[in-house]
């Protein structure tokens, strides 16, 4: 992967960013809520989050089934809007963003790993991984080699033509987890990345995510599991769409 | 993402719904098939009663004593006579007076019995005039027809339609044979040709049975009457379709002259032409028509509401496809682009299949159903407007709505 030219071309600006300001937060949320109404019931996902994440970090969001995780992760992925407050993304208001800025982000500086892999049933392995490669107009050869090197990359190298309903859960969560750094993006997250995953997949992926850390990429990931979160620089803990606490790892990991 | 590449996606997308793509192709490949193939058999129909009636003549005209509203009227002053006469017919036969009537043939008919040997056939007999062969577009196929001289000699000669010369001589050849026509021997000099009966104009006679005489003939020896120069009808062809109206202009004028009628609105004779029947009939046809296009539309309009259920159906089903697609970077442009590209694909192979099928069929179904079809370049054409209509309409709407959803949302969708 490391020997691969990155596809996108105006991420330099954010590189640029990145290497004059290494301090400088990746992510910057303010007082950001969430409200999903269903009907007359409103439920308050999130209720006024502030939180910021520097260049190069590796971050753990902790907390019990339903406190809000996913919701937080889709708005920093920028799948989703905050019903209030503001988000900026290497210093760029998200909320201001056009439709095409938006697809723009998704497709060049985030990759996500979703709680429930959406993965196009119809589709090879390969070619899923390859979809995000294909909106960032790479061309079809360099597609190929970069999806086969990130699905090698965590350990599928011999699934290239499978179908999601041909791969165990663990297998189309590591599909999912190729997809998201085949861009080779500058911001990971990944929701629940290991959920699904055994011991020895869970190493292989976590591995990858110590890897993209290492080179400078920022890493954010949900986890219910104590020794996942162990790996990250910093836990988040979150609790009824807030944010309770916030630790560095030895002491989650110690806790 | 560049055209090939939104082409490649779409063609993939119809290949993983195969069968939804058939059903869609299928159900426009019918109701374009269906709408050309109804409205084939309309215009079908109307050409064919056209070119029945436009075979009898579309330059001919037909003028008739007594004005339109008292034809059933007799006329007083000189008894029953007629107000058209054998000079009428002369004075428009002149070139200088009317240059754009090509053949004038007065006649005079009436049903008398035909006596041969044993045989006996009661037929109308019409008295004319050497161009009544031009004017009716008849031919001889057997010795020869009328000519002037037989009409200046009141010659006792009589031209049969081939129904009257079977009934009276069976398979012998009629030519040269004797004729008793109202107690008269008549010497038969030809046989007209078939135009086969049951035709379109048939409700006034059978032309194919019926005994043409000199008109001088029939007035003095055989329908007798009190003005011997009177005619019932004076036939006339003008030189081509586009002098019709010059044609039908001369003859009112030198009929209006020929009879010291100052205007036109007096006038004791009616002109009609063949174009009028011609009208009335496509009328009635193009009736046919509208009544076809109407079914056809009824179930190209069924047919479309198949097609927007599968359209609508597959997009719905497919909103998580979009709401993945957009989290991995796709716009809503190249969402849209992309059912663009499928509906068009789905739109335009059902069209030119259904034209297929409905050109084929125009070819095979009416040697099947003995009934005339010709392929309407507009029906085709709207029909294949309208299914691309459809299929875009409910393809591409309800796609580039859920392009429109936050990513999150459109993943959730059920
Ligand atoms: N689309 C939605 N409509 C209505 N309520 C929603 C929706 N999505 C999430 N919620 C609610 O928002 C709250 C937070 O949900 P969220 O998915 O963020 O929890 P979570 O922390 O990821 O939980 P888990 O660990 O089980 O994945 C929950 O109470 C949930 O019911
Ligand atoms: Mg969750």
């Amino acid at each position: 992967m490391t020997g691969t030219s990155r596809p996108t071309d105006d991420t330099q600006q954010f590189d640029a960013t990145a290497v004059v300001r290494v301090d400088h937060p990746v992510i910057e949320l303010e007082d950001v809520r969430k409200t999903y109404r269903t009907g007359s019931l409103a439920v308050e996902a999130l209720r006024g989050v502030s939180l910021s994440i520097g260049v190069g970090e590796y971050l753990a969001v902790m907390g019990p089934s339903g406190s809000g995780k996913s919701t937080l992760m889709h708005i920093l992925g920028c799948l989703d809007v905050p019903t209030s407050g503001r988000y900026w993304l290497a210093g760029e208001d998200v909320g201001a963003m056009d439709e095409a800025d938006l697809a723009h982000v998704r497709n060049r500086r985030v990759g996500f790993v979703f709680q429930q892999f959406n993965l196009l049933a119809s589709m090879t392995a390969q070619r899923n991984v390859e979809l995000p490669l294909m909106y960032a107009g790479v061309d079809r050869v360099e597609r190929r080699a970069l999806a086969l090197a990130a699905l090698q990359r965590v350990g599928l190298g011999d699934r290239l033509e499978h179908r999601p309903g041909e791969l165990s859960g663990g297998q189309q969560q590591r599909v999912a987890v190729a997809r998201a750094i085949v861009t080779d993006p500058d911001l990971i997250l990944a929701d629940e990345p290991t959920g699904n995953l055994d011991s020895v997949s869970t190493a292989d992926v976590l591995e990858v995510f110590d890897e993209l850390h290492a080179s400078g990429r920022t890493v954010v990931l949900i986890t219910h599991e104590r020794d996942v979160a162990g790996r990250a620089s910093r836990v988040v803990r979150m609790h009824d769409g807030m944010v309770v606490s916030e630790e560095d790892s030895v002491v989650g990991a110690r806790a | 993402m560049n055209a090939l590449e939104t082409l490649r996606t779409g063609l993939e997308a119809i290949r993983t719904h195969r069968l939804r793509s058939g059903l869609t192709v299928l159900g426009i490949l019918i109701g374009i098939a269906a709408v050309i193939l109804t409205v084939g058999l309309g215009e079908g129909a109307q050409a064919k009663v056209s070119s029945e009636i436009s075979s009898l003549g579309t330059n001919l005209l037909t003028v008739s004593p007594g004005s339109s509203t008292s034809s059933s009227g007799i006329r007083g002053g000189f008894g029953s006579a007629s107000t058209l006469t054998i000079q009428d017919a002369d004075a428009l036969e002149s070139k200088t007076v009317a240059p754009a009537i090509a053949a004038v043939a007065p006649t005079t008919q009436s049903s008398e019995v035909l006596t041969a040997g044993n045989s006996n056939w009661t037929t109308t007999v019409v008295g004319s005039e050497a161009d009544w062969l031009q004017v009716r577009a008849r031919t001889v196929t057997e010795g020869r027809f009328l000519d002037s001289q037989d009409v200046a000699d009141h010659a006792d000669v009589v031209v049969l339609a081939p129904t009257t010369a079977e009934e009276l001589f069976g398979f012998e050849d009629p030519v040269g044979q004797t004729v008793n026509i109202a107690g008269v021997p008549m010497t038969v000099i030809g046989e007209l040709d078939s135009v086969g009966s049951g035709s379109s104009s048939s409700s006034t006679t059978d032309e194919d049975d019926e005994a043409i005489v000199p008109i001088t003939t029939a007035a003095q020896q055989l329908f007798g009457g009190t003005s011997r120069d009177s005619v019932q009808s004076i036939l006339i062809e003008a030189t081509s379709s586009t002098t019709l109206t010059a044609a039908y202009q001369e003859t009112e004028d030198e009929l209006l002259v020929m009879h010291h009628i100052t205007t036109p609105a007096d006038a004791d004779f009616t002109i009609s032409t063949q174009q009028q029947l011609l009208s009335t009939a496509t009328s009635v046809d193009k009736t046919l028509t509208v009544l076809l296009a109407g079914i056809a539309a009824i179930s190209l309009l069924v047919g479309g509401i198949g097609v927007m259920n599968i359209m609508l159906v597959s997009v719905t089903e497919r909103v998580r496809e979009i709401g993945l697609r957009k989290a991995l970077g796709a716009t809503p442009v190249l969402i849209r682009r992309q059912f663009l590209v499928e509906s068009s694909i789905l739109g335009l192979s059902g069209g030119v299949l259904g034209a297929a099928l409905g050109a084929v069929g125009t070819q095979v179904l009416p040697s099947l159903v003995s009934q005339p079809m010709s392929l309407s370049v507009a029906a085709t054409v709207g029909a294949i407007v309208i299914a691309m209509a459809v299929g875009l309409g409910f393809g591409v709407y309800p796609a580039s709505r859920a392009a429109r959803l936050a990513p999150i949302d459109a993943l959730r969708n059920e």
